[in-house]
């Protein structure tokens, strides 16, 4: 057994075939597996559905109560530190279990402007984005030598490491390292919008600010390069691709997305806690899940796992009477049935589903979804 | 002097305790190839069964083995029905991640709900009596018993396992199935089987370390497992993965380095764990395939 | 009744059919040689006697169907297959990996049988204890033939033993071959790229092409048919 887990052991799993860098348009079969050619009838159902999103997402803070609207900013940072660490995981194959780290630091980095210096809120989510992005560089840069596996355990150490870091040196309320900026940090920058729906409408327009960034990264040359990595990190080197590069700026970036999120979660929930030594690597935990069950290597995914699990961990508290301890198990034991019920995420498993719809009505010859082994065309 | 002494056999007995986790993680690992992050829960939910088979009255050494024999059946069990779904070429290895977390989950707040939230204490297989070696002016070095216990079974462990895995044909077929399952399968052997056998051990191993755990404490809860699961995983880390040995003796390295850096750094005092997480990353970084880990050779 | 018996045999991988109809049949005590450029299917055929995928149509070993069984059944039947790449254990030592081929005997003869086998190839047995990774690749396809020979086959599968291996080893390999053949009987099927080294010791030919047999005949006849040769083989 090797414990050399690359990037490439993910691709095929991914739902995505091993893509090979062209320096035009991808035309390949492989590629159009990674981009599908679309039957008509399916962009005209997924612009329904989106439209139909769009407006649930933009109406729901007046429907809703500032305790459901909470949850639902709750989802969509967690959408963004899905996405950060879709990008490094899902796009590029380096397993992180540490960016609940990244997502501290940002929050971290917020509180403490606003506590400790005065500043407003606003900005400091920039500053978040730029010192986590910063850090991202700085792990990045030894991830370089470590693979698979082994990644996956150090960034776990990175995320169980920063409770301790902080408890060390941020002294809060009570001399814990919590800090819980005033509410008046908070309010609403726009007359008319009350507090919650103000945080969860600047959620929302960070969000697809970054989810479009995300589309626009993973589709142009950057974006190839990332999955070449992941796919075949020695071809990918051999044909030009700077991979170090590559990798480091992806680890800087997905930081930076968590980073943000931690900032968006300072906000919202209006604390910043590292008072439970594991905290952070629960908050990695949920990054990794949100994104496995919604679909790794896909746009929607992240957001999609992330509004299941805030939803599933929500439902899951009060289902037993009087059994509420239970909700952990039942919680965990509804993972486990997602992922075996939808190996690649929901995202993935509407896109078969489509794929399959839309092959009944068009010709055969589709780019195979098991991959083949390597030294078996004989 | 002797306190160092003290604090290193502390350590090691400690060490026996993490290598003996990471034992069975690299035995998943290499078997399966999974990451079991409930090792833990897993074994603390033995010692709760260990626990409650004491208040049955059977004597500790029977409740423990008869907990390792019930952990044996339990791990094949959850191989065969949980991990199983999840193992081939396109199944994603984040997939099985994901069941290895919601079993942690599930396993944890199980406990809770059988056996409630209260500490409970098992009761120490060995008297507590403390064993004067290396008289001097001082009053010598002191070892208590069950720290000479916790050697005493992670020596004989590591025998029994030894044994089994390079003189017997179950071990080599075992260890046929970790290198490579499918030239495996080609000669004849039935790989399911062997990866259910390689997960009930790994549990008989995790109920027997819960157990020198919870026996070496006044009491324990749920959350017994809960920071020793990260210095085992630093134990196996460390040694890479790929091996047992490397393992346990990573597992001892570790629990010295601990006991001593408690002792002796006071800039860490009360973020202990800053060390063995310390010490995955330098040696990682440094030796990418751990102190023991084979070099593997990539083909473009 | 042939030893090993394939008819209709179609299948391959997903949604990729590999396989469009294979009769092929191996007889006791003869080589078989299965030729073809890469892609003909020559490994998947070899996967499919060996249950690796699942195909249809019938595969028959001494009678028996077996389509349809796991590779661990097929391999107590008494079929022994070396894959494409050889399947070493290579962190397992070359003593260990030889007596995996033996996993499954219950007689007593595996000692004596392990000597014969280190005597026949000592380089081997000089290696006995070295973790059979760290081996070159010809003295791996040795310890994967007497691995293979270690279970004693009734039917050998062979998968393109001569890949990656120096022309004379290559050809000290299929002398060995040979030799088992002869003088124990041993039926093989062979898959092979270099076909002039197969047919020298192969009984019967097939020459495949995208899945289908496209030309069977006698091996020496077929060596000495300068059309096919050309068409099929290169050469």
């Amino acid at each position: 057994m090797t414990t050399d887990q690359t990037g490439a052991d993910l691709a095929p799993a991914l739902g995505v075939e091993p893509l090979v860098v062209e320096d035009e348009a991808p035309r390949t079969a492989a590629a159009q597996t990674l981009f599908p050619p679309i039957p008509a009838v399916v962009t005209r159902t997924r612009i329904v559905i989106g439209v139909v999103l769009a407006a649930a997402a933009l109406y729901a803070p007046w429907y809703y109560g500032p305790d459901i609207n909470r949850v639902l900013s709750q989802a969509i940072y967690l959408a963004i530190a899905a996405m950060g660490l879709n990008l490094l995981t899902g796009f590029n194959g380096q397993v992180s279990i540490g960016h609940g780290a990244f997502f501290g630091i940002g929050a971290f980095t917020s509180a403490i402007l606003i506590v400790d210096h005065g500043w407003t809120y606003e900005p400091t989510i920039l500053v978040s984005a730029i010192f986590t992005g910063l850090f991202g560089l700085l792990v990045g840069l030894p991830a370089l030598r470590v693979r698979g596996l082994y990644l996956a355990l150090v960034t776990l150490g990175l995320a169980v490491l920063f409770p301790n870091v902080v408890q060390r040196f941020v002294k809060g309320v009570g001399g814990v390292a919590l800090l819980r900026p005033p509410r008046s940090a908070f309010s609403s920058l726009i007359g008319g919008l009350a507090d919650d729906q103000w945080a969860y409408y600047l959620s929302l327009v960070i969000m697809v600010v970054l989810y479009i960034l995300a589309w626009n990264l993973v589709r142009g040359r950057v974006g190839r390069a990332m999955i070449a990595v992941r796919d075949q990190e020695l071809a990918a080197a051999t044909v030009g691709v700077p991979v170090a590069r590559t990798k480091v700026v992806t680890f800087a970036i997905s930081a930076a997305y968590a980073g943000v999120a931690g900032s968006l979660s300072v906000m919202i929930d209006r604390l910043a806690d590292g008072t439970n030594p594991i905290i952070y690597f629960q908050r990695s935990i949920e990054f990794l899940v949100a994104m496995v069950i919604g679909g790794a290597a896909t746009i929607m995914g992240p957001a999609v796992g992330a509004l299941i699990l805030v939803l599933l961990r929500r439902n899951t508290q009060n289902l037993i009477e009087g059994k509420e301890i239970l909700a952990p198990a039942i919680y965990g034991a509804s993972l486990i049935a997602i992922v075996f019920v939808l190996p690649e995420g929901v995202v993935g498993g509407v896109r078969r589903l489509l794929a399959a719809l839309g092959r009944r009505s068009s010709a055969k010859g589709r780019p195979p979804t098991h991959p083949i082994p390597d030294d078996s065309h004989d | 002097m002797q306190l160092f002494v003290e604090q290193v056999i502390n350590g090691i007995a400690n060490g026996a305790i993490y290598g003996a986790l990471a034992l069975a993680l690299v035995l998943i690992f290499r078997s399966t190839g999974v990451l079991n992050f409930a090792q833990g829960e897993m074994a603390m939910f033995s010692t709760f069964i260990t626990w409650k088979l004491t208040t049955g009255g059977l004597p500790v050494w029977g409740a423990i083995l008869i907990s390792m024999g019930i952990a044996f059946i339990a791990g094949a069990a959850i191989e065969r029905t949980l991990i199983r779904p999840f193992e081939g070429s396109n199944r994603s290895p984040l997939n099985v991640v994901i069941v290895s977390l919601g079993m942690f989950l599930a396993i944890n707040s199980l406990a809770q709900l059988v056996f409630g939230t209260d500490p409970q204490r098992l009761p120490s297989p060995v008297p507590n009596r403390r064993l004067t070696i290396l008289e001097s002016s001082n009053g010598g070095i002191n070892i208590t018993y069950p720290t000479l216990m916790l050697i005493a079974v992670l020596i004989v462990e590591c025998i029994a396992l030894w044994w089994l895995l390079q003189r017997t044909k179950l071990g080599l077929k075992l260890r046929a199935v970790a290198a490579d399952a499918d030239s495996a399968r080609l000669h004849g052997i039935k790989a399911g089987s062997m990866l259910m056998f390689g997960w009930a051990l790994s549990a008989a191993i995790g109920a027997l370390a819960g157990a020198m755990v919870a026996s070496s404490r006044v009491g324990f809860d749920a959350s017994l497992m809960q920071t020793i699961i990260v210095y085992a995983f630093a134990a196996a880390a460390l040694g890479g993965f790929d091996s047992l040995w490397g393992a346990v003796l990573c597992g001892i390295f570790v629990g010295v380095a601990n006991s001593l850096t408690v002792q002796y750094v006071n800039a860490l005092d009360g973020i202990e764990l800053v060390m063995p997480l310390a010490l995955i990353l330098i040696v990682l970084v440094v030796m990418p395939n751990g102190l023991f880990g084979k070099r593997t050779v990539e083909r473009v | 009744m042939s030893l090993l018996e394939m008819e209709s045999v179609a299948g391959g991988y997903g949604q990729v059919q590999v396989l469009h109809g294979i009769d092929l049949a191996v007889e006791q005590g003869h080589v078989a040689v299965v030729l073809g450029a890469n892609g003909a299917g020559k490994t998947t055929t070899l996967r499919a006697i060996s249950g690796m995928i699942h195909v249809q149509g019938d595969i028959r070993f001494n009678g028996t169907s077996i389509v349809g069984r796991s590779p661990e059944a097929v391999s107590r039947m008494g079929i022994a297959h070396v894959p494409q790449g050889r399947g070493t254990f290579t962190d397992l030592s070359v003593d260990d990996n030889m007596r995996i081929g033996a996993i499954n005997r219950k007689d007593g003869e595996v000692e004596s049988d392990l000597a014969t086998w280190y005597d026949l190839f000592p380089r081997l047995g000089d290696r006995r204890r070295q973790q059979a990774g760290s081996m070159s690749g010809g003295e791996q396809q040795m310890l994967a033939l007497a691995r293979a020979m270690m279970a004693r086959p009734k039917l050998l599968l062979l998968d393109e033993p001569s890949l990656g291996l120096a022309p004379l080893v290559t050809r000290e390999l299929f002398a060995r071959l040979g030799e088992l053949n002869r003088e124990q009987g041993l039926s093989v099927l062979v898959v092979e790229q270099n076909a002039s080294l197969a047919l020298s010791i192969g009984h019967w030919a097939y020459v495949l092409e995208t899945g289908r047999i496209a030309v069977q005949n006698e091996a020496v006849k077929l060596q000495d048919d300068e059309a096919v040769r050309k068409a099929y083989l290169g050469f």
